[in-house]
């Protein structure tokens, strides 16, 4: 009996190296994930873009994830154990994974690494991220034709440039339309957690908020808000079955034709190392369709979207005034720079609340 | 007929030897099962988890890294444990050693400070996890305040305060407003053993921990103290020994061993200070206790062992393409057969036939 087993063992094993041997010559690509795949958000549109990947690459390529990664001390070994698997292209699609990124990065030279949303960057890593602050100015623009009370309500995760840049871009469209227009702003300090979601979204509600916008994760703000027959904005993905008579649109994360382009440079041995920031004319991300709205509302959110895609309409155009009431100085011509935006530290005027840490 | 627990007049020192290894057989046999429904060859899958993490060197490292933490603390938490006192805050006291031994680290940045300023972070850690902890002591022995209460909640307050220092005050000037500190210099980091590898100074520093606690409840008085309090109270009182001073002694000792074990993890692996430093090591350094029986041997084991599941786990879902969750459920059967088959000690089934008036024992 133990003999046989022996043998078994022994069989199984061997059927495993055999399998591994003729999966070699295809190119390993793994991915770091922060949540679950079903967090139908973050990650669940990262592994949106994976399984683009694999449909269009798939007898190329051999992917690889790791999901729940803690953005601690546990991220290092989990990018290292990747690397030791034999993936030779490693995206890691959370902001904490930077400097963990960066120190296996410097340990492996010959593997390449892709890090979503950081500032970090090697030889042998790239960073990539979209500017969804163009998706929030066509937010702006509709929460602001919209509300009823003048009032908009704002989820924000954490005070980082990622998301002031999209609250002062929210109010630079909304202001347009309306100049009286206010926003209050509750900081959630978290990505994903539903129940403070959801709290943050009837505490907004209760003080007049009657549009509902979120920079956080999970659809929980958009069914309070259809709960209390207000209107709300999706994020990450589509949430309209969370709320079909209330989401107006949402911004919708498409990492799969970047995800496809880096994966055709590796396999034709011109991957280098690049900071890409890519808008709406890059596809880095998409609006989901304009609902709930009447149609002359729906033409005007077309046509802007239409005009940042060309070009021809950039948010944050000279002259921005700060909170402080004075000139916001414009380094990149007509328009902020990409530097000052991607750093933003400072609210813009009309913006009655202070920016936490300043 | 029934079956039913019947209390054994003494342990049994088979069983408790036997055990684990029941418990080890019967979650290989579910995972097995388990593994087959899933459609994954259950021999590779139990290869992926058990035996190739301990055939490297490199994982035999990163098990060592990750049981580090693991182990201190559950050394400092058994001490606690033996004595009746429950320290349930371990998380915070780890958190409060991480942000005081970072006090240092931030403060010398970009000075020419010396080699002093590593020691002072460890010493200023242990200080700060110590005077942390007896916060629930002192509101136990003064007040009669739940310890497992109050030192549960100050986790919370740790916690919320390392978030505020990493997001105000202590945030890197050049990080984009992320909540983070800049990297530490050299002279504020751990240093590590293998050229290459994750193995850090600290994992030696818990190896002496282990060795001064198993010294400690082996060999001394103050150790026979502990045991005596927690086991048999009343004969402790009337032995002269005094409980209230050994809870605030041990939960010192557990809040200095927690807020070492913090700042280890900080200037270490990490490198830094930032929110999620800890992914609960505080909370599974309880199980890590019990499941090693409060003895500083077999806590050893046990945080090497929860190690190797953590690092196994992974690579099964790399191997394997196994899900995380099946790792999960894979952790929670064997925690729940070794609790399990740990009540055998105490305890033996014993048949019962109602209809009858002999019940007749296994033995």
């Amino acid at each position: 009996m133990r003999k046989s087993l022996l043998a078994l063992t022994a069989g199984l094993l061997l059927a495993g190296s055999v399998s591994a041997a003729s999966a070699a010559d295809k190119l390993k690509v793994g991915f770091i994930y922060l949540g679950p795949v079903g967090d139908l958000g973050w990650t669940y549109q990262h592994e949106q873009g994976r399984l683009a990947l694999v449909k269009e690459l798939g007898d190329k390529i051999e992917t690889t994830t790791l999901e729940n990664v803690p953005e601690g001390p546990d991220a290092e070994r989990a990018i290292e154990q990747l690397v030791r698997a034999g993936n030779k292209l490693i995206f890691t699609t959370s902001f904490g994974y930077m400097d963990p990124t960066l120190k296996v990065a410097k340990k492996y030279p010959n593997v390449h690494f892709e890090h979503a949303t950081g500032y970090k960057r090697d030889k042998n890593m790239s960073t990539y991220s979209a500017k969804w602050y163009q998706g929030r100015y066509i937010q702006g623009l509709i929460a602001a034709k919209m509300s009823k009370s003048g009032v908009l309500g704002y989820i924000g995760s954490f005070p980082i440039p990622e998301v002031v840049s999209g609250i002062n871009a929210t109010m630079l469209a909304a202001q347009t339309i309306n100049p009286n227009i206010k926003v209050k702003i509750i900081w959630a300090n978290t990505w994903f957690d539903p129940g403070k979601e959801a709290d943050a979204a009837k505490a907004l509600i209760d003080q007049g908020a009657d549009v509902i916008m979120q920079h956080t994760d999970s659809p929980a703000a958009m069914q309070i808000a259809s709960e209390r027959g207000k209107l709300a904005f999706g994020q990450d993905s589509e949430m309209i079955k969370f709320g079909p008579k209330t989401q107006l649109t949402s911004i919708l994360d498409t990492w799969g034709p970047y995800y496809i382009e880096r994966v055709k440079a590796e396999l034709a041995g011109t991957w280098k190392s690049e900071d890409t920031w890519g808008g709406l004319d890059s596809h880095m991300f998409a609006m989901a369709p304009y609902t709930n709205m009447p149609d002359d509302v729906k033409k005007m959110a077309e046509d802007a979207q239409a005009a940042i895609t060309a070009g021809k309409l950039h948010p944050f155009k000279c002259p921005v005034i700060g909170q402080d009431g004075k000139e916001v100085e414009c380094k990149g011509g007509a328009n902020l720079a990409d530097g000052q935006i991607l750093g933003m530290n400072f609210y813009v005027k009309g913006i009655d609340d202070k920016l936490p840490g300043k | 007929m029934q079956l039913v627990l019947e209390k054994r007049a003494e342990r049994s020192n088979t069983i408790a030897l036997v055990s684990p290894l029941i418990a080890i057989g019967l979650t290989i046999v579910t995972m097995t099962i388990l593994f087959a429904i899933l459609g994954k060859n259950p021999l590779l899958a139990l290869h992926a988890y058990f035996v190739a993490p301990l055939t490297d060197g490199y994982s035999l490292q990163e098990i060592a890294v990750k049981a580090t933490p693991l182990v201190m603390i559950a050394i400092g938490l058994s001490l606690c444990y033996l004595a009746n006192a429950w320290n349930i805050g371990a998380e915070g006291q780890f958190l409060i050693g991480a942000v005081a031994g970072s006090w240092v680290a931030v403060k010398t940045q970009g000075t020419d400070a010396g080699a002093w300023v590593l020691p002072a972070m460890l010493v200023l850690a242990a200080a700060a996890g110590a005077l942390y902890a007896l916060i629930p002591a002192i509101c136990k022995v003064k007040f009669g305040a739940s310890e497992i209460l109050t030192s549960l909640m100050l986790v919370y307050v740790a916690d919320l305060f390392l978030d505020y220092l990493v997001r105000g005050p202590w945030r890197d000037p050049h990080g984009f407003n992320f909540p983070t500190t800049a990297e530490f210099d050299p002279v504020a980091t751990v240093p590590l053993l293998i050229e290459g590898g994750r193995l850090h100074l600290g994992s030696i520093i818990a190896l002496l921990v282990v060795a001064v606690a198993a010294i400690l409840l082996g060999r001394t008085i103050k150790g026979f103290e502990i045991r005596v309090v927690g086991a048999a109270p009343r004969a402790a009182r009337f032995g002269g020994f005094n409980a209230n001073q050994l809870i605030i002694l041990t939960f010192a000792v557990s809040g200095a061993l927690a807020g070492l074990a913090g700042i280890i993890e900080v200037a270490g692996p990490v490198g830094h200070l930032q929110p999620g430093i800890s992914p609960g090591y505080g909370f599974t350094a309880i199980i890590v206790a019990f499941l090693g029986r409060l003895n500083p041997l077999g806590i050893l084991i046990a945080g090497l062992f929860l190690a190797l599941t953590f690092i196994g786990g992974e690579q099964a879902q790399i191997a394997m393409k196994i899900p995380l969750d099946v790792t999960k459920v894979f952790q929670g059967i064997l925690l729940f057969y070794v609790l399990a088959c740990d009540s055998l000690i105490l305890y033996r089934f014993k048949v019962v036939f109602p209809n009858r008036q002999v019940a007749r024992g296994t033995h």
